[in-house]
């Protein structure tokens, strides 16, 4: 049998497609099924940031985020998705408040998820206290989403990554797929760097950038649960394969994590370095770890087998 | 004010909170013989991996022993910016702290954070942010971003950034600017005993809805937010 | 930031159905274009916020040549520019055309 051709084209581009390349619009448009992506106030509407003018600075008129309905599979979901490239896909009010709105819809339905795309440095330091007001009330509505029953998923790959207040909402999904150019972290390496001296941090340094924050680190430590290849099918695969693992959130799950914190905190607090602590994990050669190709470093990830499943 | 000024005058009956090199833990009885949890981060120390489990810890460990509502102090630091609090996952232990406060709030266990110093970006977000009201001392100095290190990435000096910061609330460190975002729903009076302030608010706690954006709009700080988020959600609703 | 303004008169209207399209991004060196079908066929407009101070006349003349062949009858242009170069805003409006007519991915 013969498919459809506007089934094969779509697929065939999102395999040859980097998620790290590809713009937030590209990601949504090849991450859903064809055709099926529904924005929510879209640039024509032009909500822009009222704060960037202050600053003689350029707005975009979808402020760096674009939010909307589609499906996967056939299933409806909720998506946003960060443009990394406008001020560092940046969270200001604006930005916010769409993932807001996006999150208490998925509360009061319960049954829809949502995939958030993140591609973000944190803070719009411009609106940095909007910003800031905006990420607490994103983590408080994956929060109260995740109980009333929505799964919320983080996928991360984009060339910004996704630091500060982006990595605590991260924190708050219910899993996470990750890439190797996927960055998660709180403090950047450049943030260390100046405030606590280049002995501290090297922030030139990108091996030591990749090997402490990026998705490998992540995904061997547990953080992320899936390890995607860098191509928009394989988050569209991974966001599929979350969706079917994710259980009901509640206290065992807290439980759970405080205990997989802790133990983590107790075998490896003593690390000097990512390389130290994949070596206890029982990895041979882990200074090979980066190296290895998307195929090679999966089979390993899923043989030390950490996740954060039903423990996040 | 101290940490001590701050717990005598909220607990002049006494309490047995322990400040463990900035780690604050323990339980008081209010005067109305409600058992309030007490949590926080004293000393303007930096919340890094160490403290945040202990904190989330302490919180658990309450769950179906305590019944009361939890009180959350701040004065802290940053985030701990370090090379081993980032290799060991800082996002999860702060996402972590904040998900078991919220998680408490939402289960009958009223939140409430006191910020009585210092606070800035993730350590704000994983406590006093993440609890259902944030209250105010006067001589809080919150920063989400310091005025230098947004001349240093803006380009422009200081004078014009404190010009700017005139005209709106929207960037500059305080206590006032994040009140009028809605972050900080109240400021207390250091002059009178906290400890009435806190019975009147606990006897008026809103509801557990987060209506910060609302908050924000109505002081004129976040004008747009809460219509956004509005509409989006109005909009979604709709693909049922 | 400046703010520019053109009205050009097209030989016909652009092509396809599409009521609107975006491209681009804003940064440094890049621009978004946001094309939308509201003017009569024969009218085209440009709205330019430009952060880059100055350029006028090299505006004036990338969107003469865009125009003349394109024909990007009854098109408005919402232009958010980070500062690029003459041959990128070409290459936006051009896309943005191409998206609006049906033709673009």
């Amino acid at each position: 049998m013969i498919a459809p051709l506007k089934d094969i084209i779509p697929a065939e581009r999102a395999r040859s497609t980097s998620f790290n390349e590809a713009s937030a619009r590209t990601r949504l448009e090849l991450l859903l099924d064809a055709g099926s992506f529904v924005e929510f106030i879209g640039p024509e509407q032009r909500e822009v940031s009222p704060h960037l003018r202050i600053f003689d600075l350029p707005e975009q008129f979808d402020d760096g985020i674009v939010v909307g309905h589609g499906r996967l599979d056939g299933s409806p979901v909720f998506v946003a998705a960060q443009e990394g490239r406008f001020m560092g896909g940046a969270f200001g009010e604006v930005h916010g408040a769409k993932l807001t709105g996006l999150l208490r819809a998925a509360r009061e339905i319960g049954s829809i998820p949502v995939l958030i795309l993140f591609d973000t440095g944190g803070v719009r330091l411009q609106e940095a206290n909007a910003g800031e007001l905006a990420i607490a009330e994103i983590m408080r509505a994956v929060m109260e989403a995740r109980i009333a029953g929505a799964k919320v998923i983080g996928l991360i790959g984009g060339r910004s990554g996704c630091y500060g207040g982006g990595g605590l909402i991260a924190g708050c999904c219910s899993a996470l797929a990750v890439s190797e150019p996927g960055r998660i972290a709180v403090s950047g390496p450049e943030v260390i760097e100046t405030n606590r001296g280049v002995e501290e941090f090297d922030s030139r340094d990108r091996a030591l950038v990749w090997r402490t924050m990026g998705g490998k680190h992540r995904r061997l430590l547990g953080a992320a649960d899936v390890f995607a290849d860098d191509t928009v099918q394989d988050f569209r695969e991974a966001a599929l394969e979350l969706l079917s693992l994710v259980g009901p959130f509640g206290l065992d799950g807290l439980r759970a994590e405080q205990a997989r914190l802790a133990d983590r905190l107790r075998s490896f607090g003593g690390c000097e370095d990512a390389v130290d602590i994949w070596t206890a994990e029982g990895i041979a050669h882990a200074e090979r770890v980066p190296e290895l190709s998307a195929d090679l470093f999966i089979a390993l990830a899923n043989r030390i087998g950490r996740t954060s499943r039903d423990a996040r | 004010m101290t940490l001590d000024d701050v717990l005598a005058s909220l607990f002049p009956d006494g309490h047995d909170v322990r400040n463990d090199e900035g780690v604050v833990l323990g339980s008081a009885v209010l005067r109305s013989g409600t058992g309030m949890l007490v949590v926080g981060i004293a000393d303007r120390t930096a919340l890094g991996i160490d403290e945040a489990i202990r904190l989330s810890g302490y919180v658990l460990e309450s769950v179906g022993r305590d019944t009361g509502p939890i009180l959350v102090l701040v004065d802290s630091d940053s985030q701990r910016m370090s090379k081993r609090d980032e290799l060991l996952g800082l996002n999860e232990f702060l996402a972590h702290l904040a998900k078991v406060l919220i998680h408490a709030d939402m289960n009958g266990r009223a939140t409430i954070g006191l910020l009585y110093g210092h606070s800035a970006a993730g350590a704000l977000l994983a406590t006093g942010l993440a609890t259902r009201v944030l209250v105010g001392l006067p001589g809080a100095d919150p920063a989400v971003m310091d005025l230098p290190s947004m001349a240093k990435v803006t380009k422009l000096s200081m004078e014009a950034l404190e010009e700017k910061a005139k005209s709106t609330p929207v960037f500059a460190p305080g206590l006032s600017n994040l009140a009028r975002m809605g972050a900080v729903h109240m400021t207390w009076s250091s002059a009178v005993s906290l400890a009435g302030q806190m019975e009147a608010l606990l006897a008026d706690m809103p509801a557990v809805q987060d209506k910060r954006d609302a908050l924000g709009k109505e002081r004129g700080g976040r004008v747009k937010a809460v219509d956004i988020a509005e509409r989006v959600r109005d909009l979604a609703l709709q693909t049922r | 930031m400046e703010d520019l303004n053109f009205q050009h008169r097209a030989r016909a209207r652009a092509g396809g159905t599409r009521q609107s399209a975006i491209v681009g991004v804003v940064a440094s060196g890049n621009l978004e274009v946001l094309v939308e079908r509201s003017l009569p066929d024969a009218d085209c407009a440009l709205e330019i916020k430009t952060a880059a101070v100055g350029f006028g006349e090299v505006w004036s003349a990338v969107i003469d040549d865009f125009v003349e062949r394109y024909s990007p009858g009854g098109l408005k242009f919402s232009i958010n520019d980070g500062g690029a170069r003459p041959d990128t805003v070409s290459l936006r409006l051009a896309q943005a055309v191409r998206l609006i007519e049906g033709n673009g991915q």
